[in-house]
This record gives structure tokens, sequence and C-alpha cells, in this order.
């Protein structure tokens, strides 16, 4: 079970009809391998985001796959084209189960 | 091309060849999320008579390290201070306080310039105090909490979430009247030889900042930017950390963390950036 665990994501407030944005996410996570032990040599089970998904009005923009290699606090940038006014709506998928979820409106202007 | 052209353009490459590597700072400019203007570089102060100009070590770093620190969402330090905000309005220990109790709900309102006076000299105390230590006293003697390790992730962040409210503000300890003592032994200490190796913090980041120590690019060892994010750490480092971790690297036995001779150490090199901005939490590598 990973604590801390905090998303962020910065979106435009607005953009052209069209237009191609920049989207940045990160979420703090330890991103626990699973290939490193304590220090009475148990394996410390892995505990990561295993999938990221960014969706506008229902329309999936982006859907990632990550891996244990994948360092602390993944941070992800990425262009999204937007083509009318709504909602970028962002998931990240936890190990243990954990859905963390975050959404910000963006306007046409 | 004959031979004596090829000799010719050889000895050209080679003239100019330390000068490529002997890097120096960069000209680059600190801009803070477009808003908070940095100074990278300053006269130095006048008690430091061996160099002439003081450089943030940002200037000193790759371009895509320098651009983790222009925008707070791409600083991973900011993750640490966000964590620091709810500690801060976290009750805890047996007074039943948070921070907000006594220093108000927006730490930007009670926590402004402070950064940049650390260490700085107690009066009822008797000594020289960190950030850290004044931290500590407030969490044992006005909240009834455990104090946080020296550098432990918590106190970090902390510093981290205290440092942000003072970040463009010019670094100005005092080293004079009562702490005057404790920066004289700190001084002492800056010049002083250590470990198997032999080394002083003013052989490498006084005598050689940015020439190159194998890989690494020196700075001129300034902690204004503290707490810094390494990114071979992952995570916020505090100035007794990089101390210690600098003379472990001469092989010598270190001091501890908070220990009074990286108190003393803590504001002699403080001292040495008095003009530069507050900076941190910066980003390094």
């Amino acid at each position: 079970m990973a604590s801390g665990v905090k998303p962020r994501v910065k979106v435009p407030k607005t953009a052209s009809a069209g237009e191609a944005i920049t989207i940045k996410t990160l979420i703090s996570h330890p991103m626990e391998s699973g290939q490193r032990k304590d220090k009475d040599g148990n394996p410390i089970p892995r505990s990561i985001i295993n999938r990221f998904t960014c969706d506008f009005n229902g329309e999936n923009v982006i859907d990632i796959t990550l891996e244990p290699a994948i360092s602390t606090n993944p941070y992800f940038e990425f262009a999204a084209t937007v083509p009318e006014a709504g909602e970028f709506k962002f998931t990240w998928y936890d190990d243990d189960g954990s859905v963390y979820e975050d959404a910000k409106p963006i306007e046409i202007g | 091309m004959n031979i004596r052209t090829v000799t010719a353009v050889s000895i050209a490459l080679i003239g100019l060849a330390p000068i490529a590597w002997a890097g120096g700072p960069d000209d680059d400019e600190l801009v803070i999320n477009g808003d908070i203007e940095i100074v990278t570089e300053t006269d130095a102060p006048a008690h430091l008579e061996e160099l002439d100009t003081i450089y943030s070590g940002w200037r000193f770093r790759t371009d895509e390290t320098q651009a983790l620190q222009l925008d707070d969402f791409d600083n991973p330090g900011m993750i640490f201070v966000d964590q620091a905000m709810d500690s801060w309005g976290t009750v805890e220990g047996t007074e039943g306080k948070s921070c907000a109790a006594c220093h108000g709900d927006d730490p930007a309102e009670s926590m402004t310039g402070v950064r940049a006076v650390y260490p700085k000299w107690n009066e009822d105390a008797g000594e020289v105090r960190t950030l850290a230590m004044q931290i500590n006293d407030c969490r044992q003697n006005q909240m009834g909490a455990e104090p946080y390790g020296y550098t432990s992730a918590d106190m970090t962040a902390m510093e981290a979430l205290i440092s942000v409210q003072s970040r463009g503000m010019p670094v100005n300890v005092a080293i004079d009247g009562p702490a005057a003592d404790t920066w004289e032994q700190g001084k002492e200490m800056y010049y002083t030889r250590y470990g198997q190796l032999e080394l002083s913090c003013a052989n490498c980041h006084e005598q050689n900042y940015g020439n190159y120590i194998r890989a690494d690019h020196l700075s001129q060892g300034q902690i204004n930017a503290f707490p810094t994010y390494r990114l071979k750490q992952a995570k916020l480092i505090q100035q007794h950390n990089r101390f210690q971790g600098c003379i472990r690297d001469t092989r010598a036995e270190t001091f501890k963390p908070g220990s009074p001779e990286f108190v003393a150490l803590e504001l002699y090199v403080a001292s040495r950036g008095n003009g530069l901005s507050v900076e941190g939490p910066s980003v390094r590598n």
C-alpha cells in the first residue's frame, strides 16, 4: 500500500478550437520495483502505478502501461488536440487496486 | 592539405581543448514561473576576499537540469513542499498544536524572509541555530511532539516549505556580534584539509569552481538553493547531507548532521552566499 500518493496536473484554462495543447501530469508515488530487498534480506513487494489514462469528454487521449523500471513520482508530458470545450479526466491505477483521479475543465476562447 | 597544415590544425585544436573543458558558469538567467527573478550572480560579500563574483550552483548545471527549476510543476522538489503543507496543518504532540496554531494557516504570512537569515544567533539558547534546529525546538517545546530526524524526509520537506516563502529574497546571514565565534569556527573548517585525500572545501569550490572533477562540474558550493532535489537520489537533500557527502568523498570520518561543527560550517558557507537569492527547493544532478 503506497502512502502519500497525490496526483497533480497542469492544463491550460483556455485553448482555441483545434489547438494542440501541452498537458503535464505528475503523481507522487514511491514506484517500488519489487527487485529490492530490505535489510533482513526479504524482498520488498512491488508497488507501482501500472497504468495511466487521459480522456477528453469520454474519448481516450492516451493510455499508458507503466513498468517497474520507471522511477519514483512518474511524470508525463503529452500533447492533445482540443476540438471543443470540455473536461480532461486523468486516472492512475495502483498495483494495490487504488485508483486516483483528477479532472481539469478547458474552455474555448 | 599538406602535413604542415594538418599540424597547424592539430595545434589549434590542442590549444582550444582546455577552453572547451574549463566550463565555468554559463550565462543563463533564472526566472521561476516567469515571475520570480533569482539572482544567480552577484558581487562577493566584503568578508570573502578570495572571490570577486559569487554564483548560484544553478549556473553550473546543464540546460536540461536548469530547465526543471523554471516551472514549479516541473520541479520535483515542489512535491515535498505540498507534503510539508499537509504537515503544517497537522496537530501533533501533547500540546494539541500544529505549526499553523501559532504561525497561521498560510506560511507565506509568517515565514517570508525566514530562510534568508538562517543560521541565526538565538539569544535565549545562547547558540547559533539552523532552520532545522529551530523547527525541532518548536516541535519539542511548543508542540510537545517528537523531534524530526535532522536530515529526515519530514524535516527537509518542512525546510523546503519555509524556503519557498523567501524565494528571490537575498541571503543575508549575520556574521558579526554573538555569531562571530561560530562563524570563525566555520571559516577555519572551510580552509582545513580533511581526509586521506587532504582536500579542503576551498580546494574544489574556491580554487577550482568551473573545472571538472572527473565528470562533475564544480560549482562554488553555495547553499542558497538548499534544500535541493538531487536527480540521482530522487529526493530532497539538506545542506548537512551534502557536507557529509563532500567530507566522505575526501575519505575522512565525517561529522554528524546537526553537529556543532556542521552548524558552524553552514553559517560560514551561507555567509559566502550573502547577496544570492534564496532558491530552494532547487534541482541539481
